[in-house]
């Protein structure tokens, strides 16, 4: 039976030792830290989120032999590595700042007020060395403290506030945490207005698809899925001028 | 000569009439600079002590920021800031034991050995830019007014930084006679205003300020120019308190950059006089350097 050996042979991925929290486990090369530690026997009660590398529960720290840096990913997105040491950490605690949102006008001096440890920084840049997102944090803690709250929120954009910054701030800021009232305070006040939203609420308020509405209200449940399935739908090779028939309810 | 300019993070928050009247009066002088698009808080105060090489890691990495620009030159405003920079490029130049550490400690930046050259606009102004040049460029000469120049202390010590005399300072004298101003020189221009005593010890910092304040207008002035954030707040702001205390007030002073730009004939919005004293726009409306009709 040589041909099951062979496409046995083509499935297995070869098998790497990787130590979690410093005991060896033997893992198929190709699985994602994640995956690795739930193939070495590890259950995810917590420390585990969305899977799909955007919510920051899984952030990981690691080290590789022979080199003193320390690495971060997440454990969901981080493939492991031959003689990874490595540890998860999914929470770190973080002194946040409790305000009353209508009370913050944007004023940096708030920001500082609420966040004074912010002056604590002394720009040794770990936190952007630990972020798995490659935020630069250390320069949008830079901004902040020259009140410049607008690039914070831009810099601080990708963050998905796993904490790895905080846990190695030699200033003890909760980076993170401040990053998130300058983007509040950036989308709130800082940010142009949409000014068509203002005026499609003005229409609506003013009865623009009433007539439309009242019309599906009206409507029995046979008639609704009549009208729904019979629905003019845009052609999926419509081009950019393309309008519907019936534009009364636009 | 290739120029960043570093601002500091109260020239961007309190102290934007010292910022926006030096940017306007360096493009109305020509000269070409560019404010660093990347930097961080220089830390504000040169640590003292021998082994606290974290403090240094601040300004050394806005030194590498002007490195990676490709320039030569950094340009500063605030003279906490130009301090703090300018000593820690000393120190980056002349200890190799402590270069090797800090070179080490921010691997992941590109090493530094003091290549960039520290200077403040009034050294930048006489050394580079010459104060004859200034001179034809004033259209509007600061005629009667009679100002004292304040140095404080971070232009002038320690010796090592110094842009001037420590002892007998000039320089910001002949600024001000460069501009068409009456300059009246006076025995506390170098004496600290109390700096960050202000702090622990208001009352007492209070006094001193008060005491400086004193000393120029015993000396004939109408008005006081200075280059730092922190002593325009003592000798500036906290005359409300001096008010109470010592019966003293409304003293204007001036940012050094605002009284270039009045020279210059730049528009009087570029000197943000709404962040000085009400008394300082005043005086310069009575001296016609402000004219009324503008």
């Amino acid at each position: 039976m040589s041909t099951t050996v062979e496409v046995k042979e083509a499935i297995e991925a070869k098998m790497i030792p990787i130590y979690i929290m410093g005991k060896k486990y033997d893992v198929p090369e190709t699985l994602t830290i994640m995956k690795a530690m739930e193939y070495a026997g590890y259950k995810y009660i917590r420390g585990c989120g969305c899977r799909g590398g955007v919510c920051g529960a899984c952030s990981t720290v690691y080290r590789k032999p022979g080199d003193y840096k320390i690495y971060s990913g997440l454990a969901c997105q981080t493939v492991v590595e031959p003689e990874m040491y490595l540890t998860q950490l999914p929470f770190y605690p973080a002194m946040r700042a409790t305000y009353n949102f209508y009370d913050i006008t944007g004023e940096p001096e708030q920001v500082f007020g609420l966040y004074p440890e912010l002056f604590r920084c002394v720009a040794c840049n770990a936190c952007t060395k630990i972020c798995p997102m490659d935020v630069e944090v250390m320069d949008y803690i830079a901004a902040l403290k020259r009140g410049d709250i607008k690039a914070a929120a831009e810099i601080s954009f990708d963050c998905i506030q796993c904490g790895l910054c905080a846990s190695r701030c030699m200033g003890e800021l909760p980076q993170y945490h401040i990053a998130q009232l300058a983007r509040r305070i950036n989308g709130a006040y800082l940010t142009p207005r949409a000014e068509h939203l203002k005026t499609m609420v003005a229409n609506i308020a003013a009865g623009r698809y009433a007539e439309c509405l009242n019309k599906l209200k009206s409507m029995n449940e046979e008639t609704l899925k009549k009208t729904y399935t019979a629905r003019e739908m845009e052609p999926a090779t419509a081009g950019e001028d393309w309008t519907p028939e019936e534009s009364k309810c636009l | 000569m290739k120029i960043s300019y570093y601002p500091g993070c109260t020239l961007k928050t309190r102290a934007k009439n010292l910022e926006s009247s030096a940017l306007a009066s360096l493009k109305a002088l020509g000269v070409e600079f560019e404010e660093l698009p990347r930097w961080n808080c220089c830390g504000a105060v040169y640590s003292l002590a021998d082994d606290d090489l974290i403090h240094l890691i601040a300004p050394v990495r806005d030194l590498i920021r002007v490195k990676e620009r490709g320039h030569d030159t950094v340009l500063t405003l605030c003279s906490m800031c130009y301090n703090t920079l300018a000593r820690a490029n000393e120190l980056m130049k002349s200890d190799e034991e402590k270069r090797y550490t800090i070179n080490t400690f921010m691997d992941e930046e590109p090493d530094y050995a003091g290549e960039v050259r520290v200077l403040h606009f009034l050294d930048f102004i006489r050394d580079e830019f010459g104060f004859d040049k200034l001179k034809e460029k004033i259209t509007n000469p600061l005629n009667g007014l009679k100002v004292a120049p304040y140095y404080g202390c971070t232009l002038l010590r320690p010796k090592e930084v110094a842009i001037d005399s420590p002892d007998r300072p000039k320089l910001f004298h002949q600024f001000l006679e460069a501009l068409g101003a009456s300059v009246i020189d006076f025995g506390s221009s170098t004496t600290c205003c109390g700096a960050y005593q202000v702090l622990n010890e208001p009352e007492a910092t209070l006094t001193v300020s008060h005491r400086i304040l004193m000393d120029a207008v015993n000396h004939g002035a109408e008005a006081m120019a200075l280059t730092c954030p922190l002593c325009d707040y003592n000798l500036g702001r906290r005359q409300e308190a001096m008010k109470e205390k010592f019966d003293f007030g409304d003293f204007p002073i001036y940012y050094f950059t605002q009284l270039l730009a009045m020279a210059l004939g730049l528009p009087v919005e570029e000197s943000h006089f709404e962040l000085n004293l009400d008394s300082s726009t005043e005086l310069l409306k009575n001296k016609n350097i402000i004219k009324e009709s503008a």
